[in-house]
């Protein structure tokens, strides 16, 4: 076989696992930190997409818009926790029923700033060729940022102090607080860091997939099941779901049809849940 | 544990909780009867400071009409252009005497993409005696579902957006462009330059899935070579990294789009990104209906796509239309489909008042015996036996700079030739069903 045309399959299976990560992870730390489902976090990508695009039209150089994206939707993420999330941390069912609602509301606020349709970003970094097929450079960029998306997860975790105190907030909140923790500021943090993670992949992913108050919608359901085949411990579990699911369906994709290849993953995940139902890596929470 | 009402304390604050409860009810009871689903915008504005009384709708009750389109949701770049377009003809339509010397009210109904809701609402509406014609659904999916809610309630019907042909039903008028107008000329322009391996993307539904056998059906005639696909895609995908490497192994030079939404307009930005925009040209049926050439940018340049209309349509008539459209203080694209919109409200103003009332017997005649106008696309006629449009067919280039480059004037009578061949509602007004190329 062609090796070009391995390499880009490669290229492209590798684009689709990371993709799949980058729009995961912030959900994955906040429901394994402290078992929250936030419906809304669709909408906390799209705003974070939304921002990086204005900013970029706007001048800001694109990398710094994708942080400044960040930024605003972890400020997003300590508004909801404050005002929301922290009366429901022990009614999991209410907050779903309440991020579903900020969903809807996030879509229409956006929509009414701006209209249903909006120009978008090309994507930079234009492609390299290999034999007789093309990579996309920026596709090489999204791997390695999903990567990167999870060292950084780790190093908030395990080597700073404030990573320290979620893992005991999110392993026993009230010990923590006997040992001198402010547990709500440590949930506002947990929370605003998923956020941010949020916001991150919608400005690294604004290029690629293009922005529309919608967009939210239409890979929630994959994000979810990713989130949940992945587990608890969001470090090892995600990516592992990430790749067993995000390779699925793109294999399937490849070689069958996309519509196997999405049902492809859906199956999987339910196989995986069945018969794992804590998911692939267990987590912190009891 | 203590039971809830044992003290005057616990006693009072049930009897608040229970008026508000009360209070809660009844105010949602008085809203639930004030309204339907969705806004109502009643009379459109006739501006009664015109003065002369011949410019104002006087006489008898007003005609109610209703507008069924998704407004809010996926699907919203389609449906808001088409529901501004909708309130436009309407206010245009009684600023110019109304129909009849009556005036039209317009029920806009948003189906907020969702199909549940678009059956809820078309039912409502098909319960509704006063309503005399329902323009809308957007999909095909969508019209498939409320036709037939239509017929069983002897509702008009028109439908105005692009399809894959072959609708043949009495009440039904469809304003929309098969693929005997749009497919067929585009691919035939394709081959005559040199484009003749084709690879086929389409949207996972009715509409895509038909289409794509229109698209075989074509290669068939023209000699041209399917090399890949139809690929069909759910509605959502937005990531296409698995079919780059499989497009870019087949050795075409046309990808041919049938894709549908915001999510699929992904595809041409993930294609462009590639750098093999260059070698193979994309043709689409569907692309600019939902303003993708606004949202990608320099990642739509040269897409080829066949429409009747653009906003860049350069006559004067266009130029009027586009003035009034920004005055009404719409800021989103003016897209074929709202003007198909447009057109449609038109031609049913001119059926009505060739029959004479609105009833829908009599205005099923008179559309039958050949109705047209003259709007800013040029001259749309009704093909009295299929109940399909006959207009203008023009072939448009994305300019990379979120607008359209007039390429080709197809021609100015695009006839759908299949619904032609199989479809003659005056002679058999008994037909219900839709043609398609494998019957």
């Amino acid at each position: 076989m062609d090796i070009a045309y391995l390499i880009s399959l490669a290229v492209s299976l590798l684009t689709s696992v990371a993709v799949l990560l980058l729009l995961s992870i912030g959900l994955a730390v906040i429901f394994g930190m402290r078992g929250i489902i936030n419906l809304a976090h669709g909408e906390f990508v799209m705003v974070g997409a939304y921002a990086a695009v204005r900013l970029t039209q706007a001048h800001v150089p694109f990398a710094l818009s994708v942080l400044l994206a960040g930024l605003m939707v972890a400020v997003l993420g300590v508004v909801v926790e404050r005002l929301v999330i922290r009366r429901l941390y022990d009614r999991p069912l209410d907050c779903m029923l309440a991020t579903f609602g900020l969903s809807l509301i996030l879509v229409q606020v956006v929509t009414m700033l701006y209209g249903a349709t909006t120009p978008g970003l090309g994507i930079p970094l234009g492609n390299i060729k290999i034999g007789s097929y093309t990579i996309g450079m920026y596709n090489l960029l999204l791997i390695v940022a999903a990567v990167l998306a999870v060292a950084l997860v780790a190093l908030w975790l395990k080597g700073t102090a404030f990573g320290l105190r979620a893992r005991a907030v999110a392993t026993s909140s009230g010990m923590a607080a006997a040992l001198g923790t402010n547990t709500s500021l440590v949930d506002t943090g947990t929370f605003a860091v998923g956020s941010a993670f949020a916001g991150l992949a919608g400005g690294l992913l604004a290029p690629f997939l293009g922005v529309s108050p919608s967009m939210g919608q239409g890979f929630i359901g994959e994000v979810f099941m990713t989130v949940l085949v992945g587990g608890g411990n969001f470090l090892a579990g995600t990516p592992a779901a990430a790749g067993i699911l995000g390779g699925t369906k793109n294999i399937l994709s490849t070689n069958l049809s996309p519509v196997l290849g999405q049902a492809g993953l859906l199956l999987l995940a339910m196989v995986i849940v069945r018969f794992l139902p804590r998911g692939l890596a267990r987590g912190l929470r009891a | 544990m203590v039971h809830p009402w044992v003290n005057a304390q616990h006693r009072r604050r049930a009897k608040v909780l229970f008026s508000i409860a009360v209070v809660v009810v009844l105010a949602a009871l008085v809203a639930g009867c004030g309204g339907s689903s969705g806004s109502s915008s009643g009379s459109a504005s006739t501006s009664s400071s015109s003065g002369g009384g011949n410019e104002e709708a006087t006489g008898g009750e007003p005609i109610k009409v209703a507008s069924v389109l998704d407004e809010t949701g996926e699907l919203e770049g389609y449906g808001k252009p088409m529901s501004q377009a909708a309130r436009l003809a309407i206010e245009s339509i009684n600023e110019e005497g109304g129909v009849l010397g009556r005036e039209v009210e317009l029920e806009n109904l948003d189906t907020r993409s969702d199909p549940a809701q678009t059956t809820t609402v078309a039912r409502e509406v098909a319960r509704n005696p006063d309503i005399s014609m329902v323009m809308g659904g957007i999909t095909s999916a969508s019209r498939e579902a409320i036709r037939p809610i239509f017929d069983a309630a002897e509702k008009l019907y028109f439908y105005p957006v692009l399809y894959e042909g072959g609708v043949c039903d009495k009440d039904t008028f469809i304003q929309g462009d098969t693929p005997s107008q749009q497919l067929e000329p585009l691919l035939k322009w394709a081959v005559e330059h040199g484009k003749n391996k084709w690879y086929v993307l389409a949207a996972n539904y009715n509409f895509g899935q038909i289409s794509a056998e229109w698209v075989e059906t074509y290669a068939k005639k023209f000699g041209a070579e399917i090399v890949g696909g139809p690929e069909f895609f759910e509605l959502t995908v937005s990531d296409f990294s698995s079919e780059i490497p499989k497009i870019q192994s087949s050795g075409a030079d046309l990808i041919v789009s049938l894709l549908v939404g915001p999510a699929q307009a992904n595809f041409y930005k993930q294609w462009t990104a590639s750098g093999l925009n260059k070698s193979t040209t994309i043709v689409s049926t569907s692309f600019g209906l939902g303003s993708e050439q606004v949202v990608l940018g320099k990642s739509g340049k040269g897409v080829l796509s066949a429409f009747p209309y653009f906003e860049e349509l350069n006559t004067p008539t266009n130029k009027e239309f586009v003035k009034k459209w920004k005055e009404a203080g719409y800021t989103d694209t003016i897209t074929p489909g709202a003007i198909a919109d447009w057109n449609a409200w038109h031609l049913w103003a001119e059926g009505v008042e060739k029959a004479g009332t609105p009833e829908r017997e009599k205005v099923i005649e008179a559309l039958e015996s050949g109705v047209e106008y003259t709007g800013p696309e040029g001259t749309v006629k009704v093909d009295g036996p299929t109940h399909h449009v006959i207009e203008p067919m023009r072939l448009w280039e994305d300019n990379g700079e979120g607008g359209f480059k007039l390429i080709e004037e197809l021609t100015p009578t695009a006839e759908p030739t299949f619904e032609q061949s199989k479809c003659n509602l005056i002679e058999e007004p008994n037909t219900n069903q839709q043609f398609t190329p494998s019957e």
